[in-house]
């Protein structure tokens, strides 16, 4: 049995102008252990999926169909008050923006103490314990515990946060885009910490990033996201050798690497689609190079075109290719 | 041969922090930008590399006069910026040389049509008639790559996306024809599938118009892709400098090579090692007169403490470095 | 230059700018008309400029002038019996001098219309002005005009009036003049400054800056209408202002005016009837609730142009 498993997630904003159908038919699983991999360019839902299956939604949203399997339970049927429970001890998150969470009037540490405490009958002393050791793990100076946010530098804070999510052992962390306003030998140290970490506690990870080139180093897989769908799921190393969507070809080979030859960027034309009004067949095929008629009238399905490597396109590339 | 050209001559840039100790009013400075020498070649991108805070967007609005220098001098065309009069004298310097800006969604004017931001720098230059400056835009406009212009012309900033609205950003830069661009970090909030058009349209551009660039940017895979030479920032200095591919392969500095090491590769195959470097950034305020990089170093020695920060020396032609144990 | 290859005949530039300004004057009245609040204010403003306009056209069909001359009339038929109650002929009374209510209270809409807008778009030119070059320019000009702005707001302002009227009188035009300078330099530059500010330091700025605008050119086209949205909220919460300060004045008898609602309550106070409240109600309820009513209104008005003004106060 997986982890978590998503099965045809599919989540919608109301607004004024209609439905925006923001998560679309989305089936993902994840084994324990593993650290999975969510790319997409801003508005693709990725950071959507992570807020349904915890269900962190704003108010004018709403799950309109799927199932969220987490250790065998449905999260869409639980209660308010176990969803919390869930949220804490078996799944916890790191936001983009979660370095501006801590309150600037507590000491890091004892905002953390307060939060263990929240959720675990454990002394002070105890406490204040188990926040060194997180403090350790995630490599901070348990000496920083006595210290105010604004005595933290940006990387410092993120570290804390994670340190935070740690907290109650979760099963799973989900990381959207935690290192994605640091520089990048901040985002290096903290990601080494993030793998390191994750390996010792044997913890699963769903990192979610815009990011390929980051989402290279730390995850073993990965799917891909656009307007809504998922597009293509496969381990890290076939999405970067042997992509089959057309839409991950183009996003491999638009980005800029330091190393290897110098190359050129492909462009894709035109825009992201608007989600209110997405287009017919496969959402992709107005800028797709392959598009076809079939494209333009029937919704591709989730097939495997190699085990483990699924793919949501009419007429898949490379090796998938019929 | 001074056309087109653009130098620095020891440029340096402090900005008062007032803190207070007790009653006492302290006046300290940041060195944003210190004793800083360059030179631009006509129709050259040049890339200025560094983390944030290093003072590499301080550069960028020295020399396009959005802010004077404390000391030093920075001449275009031969011409030295800081002594250029207001009036005339000012608005012939705005023609010569533009600047594009990081963010699209606050660099348009939200209550400018298109037209009405692009055709500005016209307007307040005095060029073209009212009915040619319309031609004109819809011309910049298709070279933008906003096409057919007619259908964009008359849009506001919140009808656009992303994308489109830096384009709209670069046509308002371009239009007036400038021999120098200032580029801040022009793509580094776009999309990905968006980001490659853009910088492909910066190359174009200084192709067809000749433009020379300044290309600010924190991302050396960017600055590898689009630039010729560039230049490392750490807290205020150039600390290497050189062209792209040879400061990339061969870097000297330690922390050029610790920012290389850093960037993550987009392709799992590849293992990176940790960049040698320690601590963290630490805001230069009135820093102390030995290498800036000296608490973080990990090469350095006795001969760092006990001199100031190193000048610039040439280490192979064109590839200069300020370390003392660059030959080492 | 080469022209563009495109066949495209632009429609000319006026004729475009008319198109986007009707367009986006529908797109802020339906997001006005979100909020019912804003719509309820109007519609009582609405009723008041009804009640202004209906006026002449009374007194030159059905009203006799002599009679409901809001200033110089007095009915005959009630010698002795004035202040008379509500009647058919006069629906709301007459004051203790014989002169219609109603007639009065109408009448007087339109000076208190005249007055509140005059004055609140003054002090709004002035504020909006004064913050954008006071937000834009800093140092001295702007330690100068805040610390203006703070005498102005600790200054008993309605103090200084009754000491202004002293020396001249105050008609109805001196009387806007005045609130329009004396609040213009008073708080709403410090809230039309800070929202500059924030506009100030928006890369279009330095944009324009680079583009070769100069300071003026740069506070016209740039700061101005960006703040003119708030400009517009704050000149609705003048209105009210204004009316509220000459009820007090002509209340108080300070006033060069011949007819409003202040001085209709001034009358029954004067005549002592003000002292029996509940048995001479027609002489200052109506003129009271008349007051309250259109403060009120520009108040409601206020709040529903916040929701356009501030998108962050809009439903999705």
């Amino acid at each position: 049995m997986p982890l978590l498993d998503l099965q045809g997630l599919t989540m919608q904003y109301r607004t004024k102008m209609g439905p925006v159908h923001a998560v679309d038919d989305v089936s993902l699983a994840m084994e324990a252990g593993e650290a999975l991999g969510l790319v997409g360019e801003s508005g693709c839902g990725k950071t959507s999926v992570a807020m349904t299956l915890l269900r962190l939604l704003p108010d004018n949203a709403e799950i309109v169909g799927g199932q969220v399997w987490f250790q065998g339970v449905d999260l869409l049927s639980l209660s308010e008050q176990e969803m919390r429970r869930v949220r804490w001890g078996g799944i916890s998150m790191v936001f983009q923006a979660a370095m501006n969470s801590l309150n600037p009037v507590y000491r890091v540490g004892d905002q953390i103490v307060e939060a263990i405490q929240e959720h675990q009958h454990l002394s002070d002393r105890q406490a204040r314990a188990r926040v060194a050791e997180l403090f350790h793990l995630v490599g901070l100076d348990p000496k920083l515990m006595e210290r105010y946010p604004h005595e933290y530098s940006g990387g410092m804070k993120q570290r804390a946060v994670i340190a935070m999510a740690l907290a109650c052992s979760p099963k799973l962390i989900i990381a959207d885009e935690p290192t994605t306003a640091l520089d990048v030998i901040v985002q290096d140290r903290i990601l080494r910490r993030i793998n390191e970490v994750r390996t010792q506690l044997n913890m699963s990870m769903m990192y979610i990033s815009h990011d390929i080139a980051v989402i290279a180093e730390v995850s073993q897989r990965i799917g891909v996201m656009y307007a809504g769908k998922l597009v293509e799921v496969a381990d890290t190393v076939t999405v970067f050798k042997r992509p089959a969507h057309p839409y991950t070809i183009a996003l491999m080979s638009a980005f800029p690497s330091i190393q290897g030859e110098k190359r050129p960027l492909a462009q894709l034309p035109g825009e992201p689609p608007n989600l209110l009004a997405p287009p017919p067949g496969c959402r992709f095929h107005p800028r797709c190079p392959h598009a076809s008629e079939v494209c333009t009238r029937e919704e591709p399905r989730m097939e495997k075109v190699d085990p483990g490597h699924g793919v949501a396109c009419w007429h898949p590339q490379g090796r998938g290719r019929d | 041969m001074t056309e087109g050209r653009l130098t620095l001559e020891g440029v340096t840039k402090l900005f008062p922090v007032r803190k207070r100790v007790f009653t006492l009013k302290v006046r300290n400075f940041v060195h944003a930008v210190d004793n800083v020498s360059m030179g631009v070649e006509r129709g050259e991108m040049f890339g200025l590399v560094g983390e944030s805070g290093c003072g590499k967007t301080t550069t960028g609005k020295l020399i396009v006069k959005l802010l004077e220098p404390t000391r030093g001098k920075i001449t275009v065309d031969g011409v030295d910026v800081t002594r250029i009069r207001r009036g005339k004298p000012l608005r012939a310097f705005r023609r010569k040389v533009q600047m594009i800006f990081q963010d699209p969604y606050e660099s348009l004017n939200p209550r400018f049509t298109v037209y009405d931001t692009v055709a500005e720098p016209l307007g307040l230059q005095g060029l073209r008639s009212l009915a040619e400056r319309e031609a004109t835009v819809a011309e910049i406009l298709s070279a933008v790559g906003l096409t057919p212009p007619e259908t964009f012309m008359f849009r506001f900033p919140h009808e656009l996306s992303g994308g489109q609205r830096q384009r709209v950003a670069i046509a308002r830069a371009m239009v007036i024809r400038p021999q120098f661009v200032v580029a801040d970090e022009p793509t580094s909030m776009l999309d990905v599938s968006i980001r490659a058009g853009v910088m492909d349209l910066l190359v174009a551009l200084r192709r067809e118009l000749g433009v020379s660039y300044l290309y600010v940017t924190h991302d050396l895979a960017v600055a590898r892709y689009m630039c010729d030479r560039m230049a490392v920032m750490y807290l205020g200095k150039i600390v290497e400098q050189g062209p792209v591919e040879e400061v990339l392969r061969n870097p000297v500095h330690p922390y050029t090579r610790a920012l290389i090491s850093a960037v993550p590769v987009p392709d799992p195959t590849v293992r990176r090692d940790p960049p040698d470097i320690r601590g963290d950034v630490a805001a230069p305020i009135d820093p102390p007169p030995q290498c800036r990089f000296l608490s973080r170093c990990p090469k350095s020695g006795t001969v760092c403490e006990r001199n100031n920060h190193p000048d610039l020396e040439e280490v192979l032609p064109g590839h200069l470095v300020a370390c003392y144990r660059a030959r080492d | 230059m080469t022209p563009t290859s495109s066949p495209f005949k632009p429609e000319p530039l006026w004729k475009v700018r008319v198109h986007l300004f009707l367009g986006a004057a529908r797109r802020n009245w339906a997001l006005f008309a979100e909020s019912k609040i804003g719509l309820v204010g109007l519609g009582i403003i609405v009723l008041f400029l009804l009640m202004m306009a209906a006026h002449p056209i009374l007194m030159s069909t059905v009203w006799e002038p002599r009679v409901y001359d809001p200033v110089r009339g007095f009915d005959p038929r009630l010698v002795g019996r004035h202040p008379a109650p509500p009647s058919w002929a006069h629906p709301l009374g007459t004051d203790p001098i014989g002169r219609d209510v109603l007639s009065q209270l109408m009448w007087s809409a339109r000076s208190e219309f005249a007055l509140g807008v005059t004055a609140a778009v003054i002090s709004v030119v002035i504020g909006t002005i004064v913050g954008a070059v006071c937000a834009y320019f800093g140092g001295v000009v702007d330690m100068f005009f805040m610390r203006l702005a703070d005498l102005e707001m600790l200054f008993p302002f309605i103090a200084l009036l009754m000491v202004l009227q002293s020396v001249m009188p105050l008609t109805l035009i001196r009387l806007a003049l005045l609130i329009g300078v004396l609040s213009g330099f008073g708080g709403i530059t410090i809230i039309l400054k800070s929202q500059a500010l924030t506009v100030k330091v928006k890369p279009y700025i330095e944009a324009a800056k680079v583009a070769g605008g100069s300071s003026w050119q740069i506070i016209r086209r740039h700061i101005i209408p960006n703040i003119m949205p708030l400009s517009f909220l704050y000149m609705m919460f003048n209105v009210t202002g204004a009316i509220f300060t000459e009820a007090v004045l002509s209340f108080f008898g300070f006033l060069d005016i011949r007819m409003s609602w202040g001085i209709m309550i001034n009358t029954a106070q004067e005549s002592g009837y003000l002292g029996a409240f509940g048995q001479y109600w027609w002489l200052w309820a109506p003129a009271g609730g008349a007051i309250t009513l259109l403060c009120f209104a520009f108040y409601l008005v206020g709040r529903g142009l916040d929701a356009v003004v501030n998108p962050r106060l809009r439903k999705r």
